[in-house]
């Protein structure tokens, strides 16, 4: 019923993945699924759709969503949690500090008549929070867009990641790192190299399963430009003992 | 917040207090939601819950609905069980109320089913 968009020529908007709208030509037939469902699909922003599809490879590549706990930590207004419940996951339980961000993840999950995922409002930034407790290994995935780790918050997502790792058997990790500098490439390879070199110490293994551009639009006051883009990469963390791959893929650089 | 939920939370991160755990639920306003019912989950999550701390919970709270407080041998071949275990972990949720330190009495509240498990800085 859905099918992918063919052009003829390498389009910008092909990396988002549009689908085909099939033509009509009455109103009414607009309101067909084959007809709404693109559209609206199309009309999504590119960060969210870069979020869907990378659940969808997190499930048909690795299984680890379908029946499943899962954790979405700093799960903000709840993208991927929505998501998670949409691959049908056993359970999630969604963790923020942000009341706010809650009360608008709550409303909506109401909206989508999801009532398996769960929220808790907690800080995970601080040292001890989640360790040494009964969270430690209780969930088989945790998916995160976890916080930059830039100005203020210096670290806060290698936190995350260690916290991630306590409290599951895979750890999907959806991190996010500005390349906007300068020393874009510098930078670039420093960051994989560097979380490579926690994977090994921490003895997980780590793949990179998908890189991918889009733009965030400025939302801080600190943000001089009105919009980046920005590179994210999908990454999968594994415990060496319960992981069925155990290969360990570091990319360098960017060429 | 669901059973399965509370079943996982602790309030060990406060200054002191060793184990934290369990909490206990003053609830003001339960709620019972019909969740997708899928064996093998409930069969994988059984194992990971301290199952006196789910009944005493779903009993303070008025909805133990037949559970039994002992995990039969072979619990995972009855349909009838697993369904029970299924509605009061992921059905049955607190919607208004308090979690309450086992230790230090400390409450954390819990709104529009959202534990608030946040601490001041003199606390943790």
């Amino acid at each position: 019923m859905l099918t992918p968009a063919r052009n003829s020529k390498e389009l910008r908007s092909t990396s988002s993945n549009p689908l085909y709208i099939p033509r009509v030509k009455t109103k009414a037939g607009t309101r067909a699924f084959s007809v709404a469902a693109p559209t609206l699909w199309n009309s999504l922003p590119v960060s969210v759709k870069s979020e869907a599809c990378m659940l969808h490879t997190i499930q048909s590549r690795y299984s680890d969503i379908e029946g499943r706990l899962v954790a979405d930590l700093g799960c903000g207004c709840g993208v991927l949690s929505v998501g998670a419940a949409m691959l049908q996951c056993g359970g999630c339980v969604g963790f923020d500090i942000d009341t706010d961000a809650l009360e608008i993840c709550s409303t909506n999950l109401q909206e989508f008549e999801i009532n398996n995922v769960d929220l808790v409002e907690m800080d995970l930034g601080c040292e001890q929070s989640v360790l040494d407790t009964r969270w430690s290994h209780a969930f088989d995935t945790v998916i995160m867009n976890p916080p930059f780790g830039t100005k203020k918050n210096k670290g806060i997502d290698m936190l995350f990641l260690r916290q991630a790792l306590d409290m599951c058997h895979t750890a999907c990790v959806f991190s996010s790192q500005d390349h906007n500098q300068k020393d874009k490439h510098l930078h670039y390879c420093c960051f994989h190299q560097h979380i490579g070199k926690k994977a090994t110490e921490w003895g997980v293994s780590m793949e990179v399963m998908a890189e991918l551009r889009f733009d965030l639009p400025a939302t801080y006051k600190f943000h001089k430009q009105r919009s980046v883009d920005i590179e994210v990469d999908l990454i999968r963390f594994a415990h060496n003992t319960t992981s069925r791959t155990k290969s360990y893929c570091l990319q360098n650089a960017v060429d | 917040m669901k059973l399965l939920t509370h079943n996982m939370l602790t309030s060990s991160i406060i200054k002191g207090v060793k184990k934290g755990f369990p909490l206990g639920i003053a609830a003001t306003d339960i709620k019972v939601s019909e969740v997708d019912f899928n064996p093998d989950f409930i069969k994988k999550m059984i194992p990971k819950l301290e199952w006196s701390a789910i009944c005493e919970a779903a009993e303070s709270i008025g909805h133990l609905d037949g559970l039994p407080k002992e995990l039969a041998p072979d619990y995972e071949t009855d349909e009838d069980f697993l369904k029970k275990a299924h509605h009061v972990i992921m059905e049955v949720e607190i919607k208004e109320g308090d979690l309450i330190c086992p230790e230090t009495g400390r409450k954390f509240p819990i709104k529009n089913g959202i534990p608030n498990m946040l601490l001041k800085e003199d606390e943790v």
